[in-house]
């Protein structure tokens, strides 16, 4: 009866004026995209797992392949006029080739950009053979020397003359991945036991809580490094990549946890809860159908806020080289190269290149995940 | 007060037990043992030593169930203060580890002074001047501060030092100060650079404070009683500092719990890149080689003195609110 009613009173409403009945969802949009900087992260943070997934389409060179002629070589710039023959210059996507000087005082070889040597640039260029997403051979990259037995280093080489740019697309795989795997851990193992723990409580709800308090006292990186340590270094790379997800994982549950509980505590006798229990409704029902949707939204939030610290966990073990071990290449892996500083004066881009790109990712996600928070609960003003 | 006080120190002493097997868990992890890796090493130089190798493992007791180990360690520790030995440099822990566990702790409470110092009057004046230029910069500031690892922060710094200062980088003191007796010189030379870890262990625990203490006074700043002092005439200063602020300092000071693991955690991973005299590289070289006393020594302590600094932390708390007391 009264649906009815009210149906026809909004549809009686309708012909003067639509009242703008969103729900909640379409609310939280609205209320994310005002928070600008929030939604220009979204684009990039968008971006950077569009460049995890098309590593290898991305990537001017094969990110493993050494070059002995071009250790240490340094960043080559893009470069848009060269002279032709008749020594007029034109318009010429292309790069200058490097050219070795030895510095007699010094007694040390450095790279030089050499005008004569033009190396013209393409995009859609032909390269090494890769499957496209894990599927279609190819041998297509987006840009890069248009011979491909020119090597271009858009971001410089490291020691094994290895290239940067394409070794940080490809560590963007790795890395990103990471947060991503560790993200789902710990939103299993949160929310089951974050879950068990508001909506018992009781003893069961003293022990997580107790456990939980103990992992969060003991200071991460000693037990991170004496977990990864276990690791042995014969492992395929596969399997020491999910064990340092594990443990990287296991101190963003806690928080999570503590979230899903303190939601579970203060809904659990609101009255649609009670309602649907004097319903009949089964407890697994009662938190899949009523219990869950309402704080979708900010274990949405906090797991987006999660997947930073993983990155940077991961890095911090990787940098100490007990994480992730070569030939995988992650943002970490990256920085390990950097690790003295007689490396850093001497190729600077070995630090600055990876480290703006964790910098920029980490900020984007945690933007992301403040905006997601601040939109979470839409009605709060 | 006291009964308070009391409980918590009763609540310690399971945590520490756990802290103190999980440790052990953890350095017995990896396959093998220490002895493993000097029988290769000496296996290498060609000679057949498997008698030495065997009598050296019942000499440490290698062999044993790892319970009894355990057993034996924990006896060793809490009844003679003997943290066992740390086989790759044949001294016994306790000899290796006091003064490097006194710099790790003397960084990260300079770090958390350093970060009090600096979260307190932003986050002040962020909330204060909610939205203005300041509040922007601040806010922008965290965030940058939240997103760059700390052994990212610190190889910045040393290579900024290093070409545009040409300060050298790495260590506590200069080189030509390292085997000399303490002296005002030496100490002038320590200042110098022990500024930058500080700063680089303690910018992201900065950032996350002056958000917290911003979020924590601006659920303060409108609150009836804040209006009422100000219909009163108070001045807006002495207003701020004696109501408000003091309400939010509250959460500030039980944030210290959780802040001064992440302090260790991070003046760990940065003494490795600078080389600092601290747990830091000690711990990864003994987890490396498997020096599994030395190893676990370190972890347990470091995690010990942890737990300890939260009980204080908690007991400042009670001390300055009485409803936690009476709870």
């Amino acid at each position: 009866m009264t649906a009815i009613d009210s149906a026809s009173e909004v549809q009686a409403a309708e012909s003067v004026k639509t009242p703008d009945l969103l729900g909640p969802w379409a609310l939280m949009w609205r209320q994310f995209r005002r928070h600008k900087i929030a939604y220009f992260s979204l684009f990039i943070v968008g971006f950077v797992y569009f460049v995890a997934l098309f590593g290898e389409f991305l990537s001017p060179a094969d990110y493993l392949k050494t070059n002995t002629r071009a250790p240490f070589a340094p960043p080559q710039g893009i470069h848009f006029l060269a002279p032709d023959e008749d020594g007029d210059s034109r318009f010429l996507l292309h790069a200058r080739g490097l050219k070795m000087e030895i510095d007699r005082e010094a007694m040390r070889r450095h790279f030089v950009e050499d005008p004569e040597k033009v190396i013209p640039l393409g995009f859609f260029v032909k390269g090494h053979e890769y499957k496209l997403l894990w599927l279609m051979p190819t041998n297509r990259h987006f840009f890069g020397p248009i011979d491909p037995k020119q090597k271009v280093y858009f971001l410089g080489a490291d020691r094994l003359g290895r290239d940067i740019l394409s070794r940080i697309i490809m560590g963007t795989r790795i890395s990103m991945s990471i947060g991503l795997v560790g993200v789902a851990v710990s939103l299993i193992v949160g929310v089951s036991l974050g879950g068990i723990s508001g909506y018992y409580g009781g003893w069961i709800d003293n022990l997580i809580q107790r456990v939980i308090e103990f992992l969060r006292s003991i200071p991460t990186i000693p037990l991170w490094m004496g977990l990864a340590a276990a690791i042995p270094l014969d492992w395929p790379p596969l399997r020491t990549y999910f064990v340092v997800t594990l443990i990287v994982s296991m101190i963003g549950w806690t928080t999570l946890a503590r979230e899903v509980r303190g939601k579970f505590l203060s809904l659990r006798h609101e009255d649609f809860v009670v309602a649907a229990r004097l319903d009949g409704l089964s407890d697994w029902e009662i938190i899949r159908k009523h219990l869950v949707p309402s704080f979708a939204s900010h274990i949405i939030a906090s797991l987006t806020l999660a997947v930073p610290l993983m990155i940077l966990a991961e890095t911090s073990l990787s940098f100490l080289g007990i994480g992730l071990q070569p030939p995988i290449v992650s943002w970490g892996t990256l920085l390990k190269e950097a690790q003295n500083i007689r490396t850093i004066i001497e190729a600077p881009w070995l630090l600055i290149a990876p480290g703006t790109t964790i910098v920029v990712a980490v900020l984007a996600l945690n933007f992301l995940g403040d905006g997601l928070r601040d939109a979470a609960d839409p009605y709060a003003n | 007060m006291i009964g308070f006080i009391l409980r918590r120190v009763l609540y310690m002493v399971p945590t520490v037990f756990l802290v103190s097997i999980v440790t052990f868990i953890i350095i017995q992890l990896p396959p093998g043992d220490y002895l493993d890796t000097l029988a290769a090493e000496m296996g290498e130089a060609g000679a057949d030593n498997t008698a030495v190798v065997e009598q050296l493992r019942e000499q440490y007791g290698l062999g044993q169930p790892i319970y009894l180990q355990y057993w034996k360690w924990m006896s060793g520790i809490l009844l003679e203060g003997d943290f066992g030995i740390s086989f790759e440099k044949n001294l016994p822990v306790t000899d290796v580890i006091w003064d490097r566990l006194g710099w790790t702790f003397a960084i990260s409470l300079l770090t958390l002074g350093f970060i009090w110092i600096v979260a307190l009057p932003i986050g002040i004046y962020s909330a204060v001047r909610k939205y203005s230029v300041g509040d922007y910069v601040a806010t922008l500031l965290g965030f940058i501060g939240l997103a760059v690892p700390n052994f990212l922060l610190a190889l910045v710094m040393m290579y900024v030092a290093f070409k545009y200062f040409g300060q050298s980088v790495g260590g506590l003191v200069s080189p030509e100060y390292l085997d000399q007796p303490w002296s005002w010189a030496k100490f002038a030379n320590l200042l110098q650079h022990i500024w930058m870890p500080v700063f680089v262990v303690g910018t992201s625990g900065a950032a996350a404070l002056i958000r917290i203490m911003r979020a924590n006074l601006l659920d303060e700043l409108y609150r009836p009683y804040v209006v009422t002092a100000r219909a009163k005439g108070m001045s807006e200063f002495q207003l701020l500092m004696r109501y408000p602020v003091r309400v939010a300092l509250n959460p500030f000071i039980s944030t210290i719990g959780w802040i001064l693991p992440t302090l260790v955690s991070g003046e760990i991973i940065v003494a490795v890149v600078m080389n600092l005299p601290t747990t830091g590289p000690l711990l990864l070289r003994a987890l490396l080689v498997q020096d599994m006393y030395l190893a676990g020594s370190l972890i347990l302590i470091v995690s010990m003195l942890t737990v300890i600094g939260t009980l204080l932390s908690d007991v400042l708390l009670a001390w300055v609110d009485p409803r936690i007391r009476y709870q």
